[in-house]
């Protein structure tokens, strides 16, 4: 069948020779146009808000420094991340790193919970009429109310940071993994149970498969709120973290470190989102829609 | 006695009077090929699914080789009407799936393996085996359907409406090689359609069912023409013509279709 399909090789010899002659070598700029297409706006766009902003900024009445102004107090915060003077004077990669590490743990507790959760709610009805009522209260509850709760709790910064970290990101886990093993089609059920597939390959071959690209949305909203969450946190604990640093140079007046650690927790924020999305669409192998 | 027999299944639906299906008997002997064929909304797949154990009769039950049966299992497998191949697996995998879990007991890992090729090879898909269900055509999907269904060494093999979604040429095709593995094999088969000549072309006996709800079997028809059969040579046969013609006739003069008749 597949020798059928090959195109007999004699034949297309004499038009190989004037292909060169019908299709010439894409020029450079005609190579790189995709890439430009897809950069230049927004580039344009960054360079029109940075030539606003300057001008916004530069009147005697600012309260803001200009783009030039930041440069000059915090250029070195931009090139050397990486500096460690002791104490809290580092270097902005080790703030987000600390952070980051709180966000791993919280976040990995909050996913493994949740979907455990998500799995008995969507799984048994009564679990689900009982749970579901005090998950939607709770779930409205903004993550800094449970701040002072978790210090009493906990009496320590770091659990406590965590554990906000892990409240407010488990809602939107538990309630994806849910909806996701209620909308597992009823074809699928019923293969499992033509072959008798039950109990747990029932669960990790059928339900969890099917529900995975639902677990994954749940999972990628619940690292974007970890990561607003711990800024907040951060703010009023205090230690290494970019939350703290935010708050530190705000009470040192130093306007343009906290500009600057703004972009970092933007970049940063963007990256987890996408580390999340292509984590999805390696492990449901496409077919999430992510 | 009969392989499958059917007595007196009656099925309604949370507590309605009228059932879809009312009283229905039917003895299927071992090897037999059987269609059940009616207008949409008439129960066959109804039918189909309380003899696969997914519905429980609200009346009535159902008698496989001796033993009544009670909820779903391997020795009755589904080839379900969209195929329902899991799309996370490859077309391997998923009948590797029913091949690990319904003969485990019996076969070894290697065994099992070459089980798993064996059924793939039977329906030529042996070429798309590490494809996954999404990658290939919706007749190829249902050919890895079927390759699933036999590997789990049913005694009854349900087809639901198993061509319905493909086109014609495709079908033809796959009724074809449905026709040869039922000779290979000497499976026994309960198929539902709504396809007339698909019926006469592939069946023993044709199980037609009159317009629901309290839908009954209203005739069963003997299919006898000589197997093997050759659709080109039976388009032009006489024994094949008049099956037809009193199927047609069944459907579409004495119990036509609900819509048609109120129009």
């Amino acid at each position: 069948m597949n020798a059928s399909v090959q195109p007999p090789v004699a034949a297309p010899a004499a038009v190989t020779l004037q292909e060169p002659a019908a299709m010439p070598a894409l020029t450079l700029t005609e190579r790189l146009r995709p890439y430009a297409q897809s950069v230049l706006p927004p580039l344009a766009v960054v360079l029109a808000l940075l030539l606003i902003w300057q001008f916004l900024a530069s009147g005697p009445n600012a309260t803001l420094p200009p783009p030039t102004k930041v440069w000059e107090d915090a250029g070195e915060l931009i090139t050397d991340p990486f500096f460690d003077r002791g104490g809290l004077d580092k270097g902005l990669f080790w703030h987000l790193l600390a952070s980051l590490q709180r966000v791993a743990v919280g976040f990995t507790l909050s996913a493994i919970v949740g979907i455990a959760i998500g799995l008995l709610i969507g799984t048994s009805k009564l679990a689900m009429r009982g749970l579901d009522p005090i998950f939607q209260v709770l779930r409205t509850v903004p993550p800094l109310a449970w701040l002072p709760l978790s210090l009493a709790a906990f009496r320590e910064a770091q659990p406590s940071a965590i554990f906000v970290i892990f409240i407010t990101s488990i809602w939107p886990i538990i309630i994806n993994t849910a909806v996701g093993v209620r909308n597992v089609p009823q074809d699928y059920r019923n293969v499992a149970a033509v072959i008798r597939l039950r109990g747990f390959g029932y669960f990790s071959r059928i339900i969890l498969p099917a529900a995975a690209p639902y677990i994954f949305t749940g999972l990628r909203i619940g690292v974007g709120l970890s990561w607003l969450a711990i800024i907040a946190a951060e703010m009023l604990i205090g230690g290494v973290g970019i939350g703290f640093f935010i708050w530190d140079a705000w009470n040192s007046s130093n306007l343009s470190d906290i500009i600057v650690a703004l972009f970092y927790v933007g970049i940063v924020g963007f990256l987890l989102d996408r580390l999340m999305a292509l984590v999805g669409h390696l492990v449901t192998r496409g077919t999430a829609t992510a | 006695m009969s392989f499958l027999d059917i007595s007196d299944v009656t099925i309604a639906f949370n507590g309605s009077r009228v059932p879809v299906l009312n009283g229905v008997d039917l003895k299927i002997s071992r090897g037999e090929y059987i269609s059940v064929i009616g207008h949409s909304g008439c129960g066959k797949s109804t039918l189909l699914n309380v003899v696969a154990g997914l519905l429980d009769a609200t009346r009535g039950g159902v008698v496989l080789d001796g033993r009544e049966i009670s909820g779903p299992g391997p020795d009755r497998a589904v080839v379900f009407q969209n195929h329902s191949l899991l799309p996370w697996l490859t077309c391997y995998e998923n009948v590797r799936l029913a091949v690990d879990q319904t003969l485990s007991k019996q076969m070894s890992r290697a065994e099992r393996h070459e089980w798993t090729l064996a059924n793939i090879a039977l329906v030529r898909m042996t070429h798309a085996k590490d494809k996954r269900p999404g990658e290939i055509s919706g007749g190829m999907k249902q050919r890895i359907g079927i390759a699933r269904a036999l590997s789990m060494k049913p005694k009854v093999l349900l087809l639901d409406e198993p061509f319905g979604a493909l086109d014609a040429l495709t079908r033809a095709h796959l009724q074809d090689q449905v026709m040869q593995i039922h000779a290979e094999l000497g499976t026994t088969v309960m198929m539902i359609t709504h396809d007339v000549d698909e019926a006469v072309l592939l069946s023993d006996r044709i199980v037609m069912l009159t317009n629901g709800p309290n839908a009954r079997i209203g005739e069963i028809l003997e299919v006898d023409l000589p197997r093997p059969r050759d659709r080109l040579a039976l388009a032009t046969d006489a024994r094949f013509i008049s099956a037809r013609a009193a199927v047609l006739e069944f459907l579409h003069h004495r119990h036509a279709a609900p819509g048609l008749k109120a129009a």
